[in-house]
């Protein structure tokens, strides 16, 4: 269970939101909504343990994430807007290396099964640069599918995704969520996702 | 995933094999130029190699920390490393490890030739390989907590050298002395012992330090 | 009697309290520093071997300690506003810094003075005046680092690590110019004192140790005062604090 209590954010003088409350349950879903500014970035930062709230806290069954450390984060897949893949690096290294960092180490034969799932069949030995920006996306995005993590941390999964892209990884996310998994995401797209819970949580 | 790491690392300097050769030469052209500045009077450069060959390589091996993390910071990756479950300072450990094959091995391998240039005595050779052998995974390490803690900073690139140049000065001091005893018919054992205890410490302490630069600067 | 020391650590009541100690320990610094050069220039005796110039030790002494004790002092208050997040210790370090870097510079440059006369030469590569040198590096790249961080907490806890390697630092920094300069000088200048010291000299010199002391002090609550209302200029207290035009 991931609970929010009194988050406050400040981002230089500005006072981006505070007194902040949720609660996420296990096949629960949390969508952060809000207009560009309103620090839904800041706020999924905040939850990942990547910065520190300036008031509240953020708890993971019932323990401070900030003191939980390592153990939070091997229950945790982030991925930002910034979707760190290298350039330099093939589409199969990238996810191979991705996975590595949160301690999953996936055979060579896992990698290319995951991305062919994502419809990235026949490109895995490219390098990221030659890559569109909907496959490189593709390719963060992949590491959902080998990843054991139970908490979703997603900052706009669907921005340059075409629409097959996008059923693809609304039909991930649901699974994750049958599963009992839990996701927390901002997206600008309307997606109608069917989830034991949805958190609808609105920054303004 | 400490392997993993280094191999990620080196794997991309491989494939950017040009930023590895720039350090190089940039090692290469700053020990050349000294002799074109003070002339070619062999005793007197004889005397100076230890510290300019020592200089340049604290000089090469601190304009290519900007490269360490701001890479990773740039693309996202950096953040995928402060969410590892492994322990961050074992990464850093990764990076530093992996910096230094590609900018300090080059370096210790070069300084031979670069010192024949300087008519330095074959021993004398020996032990300054050995003395930047085990001096530059220390540059490599204090470097870490600079490159970390002026993380996508304006000027980053002035400001490292502010901040670990001066903490750099002991590993020249000895590094530097080792061959400068060595040639004037003394002991050198105890600089190279000290460089190795240098190396030590910093082994234990610069990537815990390193890290808690890099989860400061990625608030 | 019970003092809640607790309540100092808020920046509000910090501010208000260095306003009133300030003044105390201004007044003490400039009567420290009037005895003190009084006793200095006119009362202790001409030196027997360097003549009147060694009395620049009265300034160059006090300067030396206060910069290597303020740097330790800092990194002190750095590392508590670290460990416990304490904002006011960060801010301490950081008023901290250029009063250490002043000292520094000013014990830099009266040693050089000093050396003129004595040595024949503005600068000696000699042991104390290097590792004085190195410190100032310290204290300018703890300066340029929170100079360049716009986020003042990301600033503060930047600057702790940076001041905590330093003060690991110093005394390696310390010893290794120590064995360069016995390597490379042998004996041939000596920068320590005349072993016997006229009392009159060591009063001096103390008067002017707890001079620089206070003066330090006073110049740290102002800076302090300073930073704290530029950092909490949005809180409530301190628009107060502009309507009663006590600002």
């Amino acid at each position: 269970m991931l609970q929010g209590s009194d988050l406050a954010c400040v981002r230089g003088d500005r006072n981006l939101f505070k007194a902040v409350n949720f609660i996420l349950k296990d096949g629960g879903l949390m969508q952060v909504n809000g207009p560009n500014g309103s620090g839904k970035t800041s706020l999924l930062r905040i939850l990942c343990g990547l910065s520190a709230p300036a008031a509240g806290k953020i708890t993971w069954n019932g323990k401070s994430v900030r003191t939980l450390g390592e153990a939070y984060y091997s229950e945790l897949v982030y991925i930002g807007h910034l979707s760190g893949t290298k350039d330099d690096l093939t589409a199969l290294e990238n996810l191979r290396i991705s996975s590595a960092f949160s301690g999953e180490n996936i055979s060579e034969h896992q990698a290319v099964e995951a991305l062919v799932d994502m419809g990235l069949g026949g490109r895995e030995h490219l390098p990221a640069k030659v890559l569109s920006q909907g496959q490189r996306r593709r390719v963060a995005l992949a590491r959902l599918l080998v990843s054991k993590a139970k908490l979703w941390i997603l900052d706009e999964p669907l921005a340059a995704l075409d629409v097959s892209a996008i059923q693809l990884v609304k039909n991930l996310l649901e699974r994750h969520l049958k599963e009992n998994g839990m996701i927390v995401m901002t997206t600008h797209q309307d997606i109608d996702m069917t989830a034991a819970s949805i958190v609808q949580l609105q920054l303004t | 995933m400490f392997f993993w790491i280094v191999q990620r690392d080196l794997l991309l300097a491989m494939r950017r094999r040009s930023d590895v050769l720039t350090t190089l030469f940039f090692f290469v052209i700053v020990v050349s130029l000294f002799p074109l500045s003070v002339g070619p009077e062999m005793n007197m450069l004889r005397m100076m190699a230890p510290g300019v060959v020592w200089v340049a390589a604290l000089l090469a091996s601190m304009l290519s920390l900007g490269r360490l993390f701001s890479n990773d910071y740039l693309d996202g990756t950096l953040e995928q490393m402060l969410l590892s479950s492994q322990s961050l300072s074992i990464l850093v450990l990764g990076k530093a490890l992996a910096h230094w094959l590609v900018t300090g091995v080059p370096l210790v391998l070069m300084a031979p030739v670069l010192g024949i240039q300087y008519d330095l005595p074959v021993d004398a050779l020996f032990v300054l390989t050995t003395s930047l052998l085990l001096g530059t995974p220390v540059l490599s390490l204090i470097g870490a907590i600079g490159a970390a803690l002026t993380l996508g900073l304006r000027g980053g690139g002035v400001l490292v050298s502010l901040l670990v140049l001066p903490l750099y000065i002991p590993v020249l001091i000895f590094g530097a002395g080792s061959v400068e005893a060595d040639m004037a018919g003394l002991d050198y054992d105890a600089h190279l012992s000290l460089l190795g205890a240098f190396l030590l410490v910093s082994i234990v302490f610069a990537p815990w330090a390193a890290a808690s630069s890099l989860r400061v600067s990625m608030e | 009697m019970a003092i809640n020391w607790y309540k100092y650590a808020s920046p509000a009541s910090f501010y208000s309290l260095a306003g009133r100690m300030i003044p105390f320990f201004a007044i003490l610094a400039f009567g420290l520093l009037v005895a003190g050069l009084y006793i200095g220039f006119f009362v202790a005796p001409t030196d027997f071997q360097q003549g009147e110039a060694y009395r620049i030790i009265f300034i160059h002494v006090p300067a030396a300690w206060m910069s290597m004790f303020l740097y330790v002092v800092m990194a002190l208050w750095a590392g508590i506003g670290l460990a416990f997040n304490t904002r006011l210790s960060s801010m301490m370090a950081t008023a901290i810094a250029p009063t250490g870097a002043m000292f520094t510079f000013v014990a830099l440059w009266t040693g050089s003075l000093w050396g003129k006369p004595m040595w024949g030469t503005w600068w000696v590569w000699d042991a104390r005046l290097t590792s004085e040198l190195i410190l100032l590096f310290l204290y300018i790249g703890f300066m340029s680092l929170q100079a360049a961080i716009d986020d003042p907490r990301r600033a503060d806890k930047a600057g702790a690590i940076i001041a905590l390697v330093g003060v690991i630092n110093i005394p390696i920094i310390y010893f290794s110019v120590q064995w360069w300069n016995t390597l490379h000088q042998g004996a041939s200048v000596s920068v320590t004192q005349a072993p016997t010291m006229a009392s009159t000299m060591l009063t001096g010199m103390m008067v002017m140790v707890f001079a620089a002391w206070m003066y330090a002090i006073a110049v740290i609550l102002k800076r302090v005062r300073v930073i704290i209302l530029e950092r909490e200029r949005h809180t409530a207290w301190v628009s107060e604090l502009n309507e009663r035009g006590a600002l």
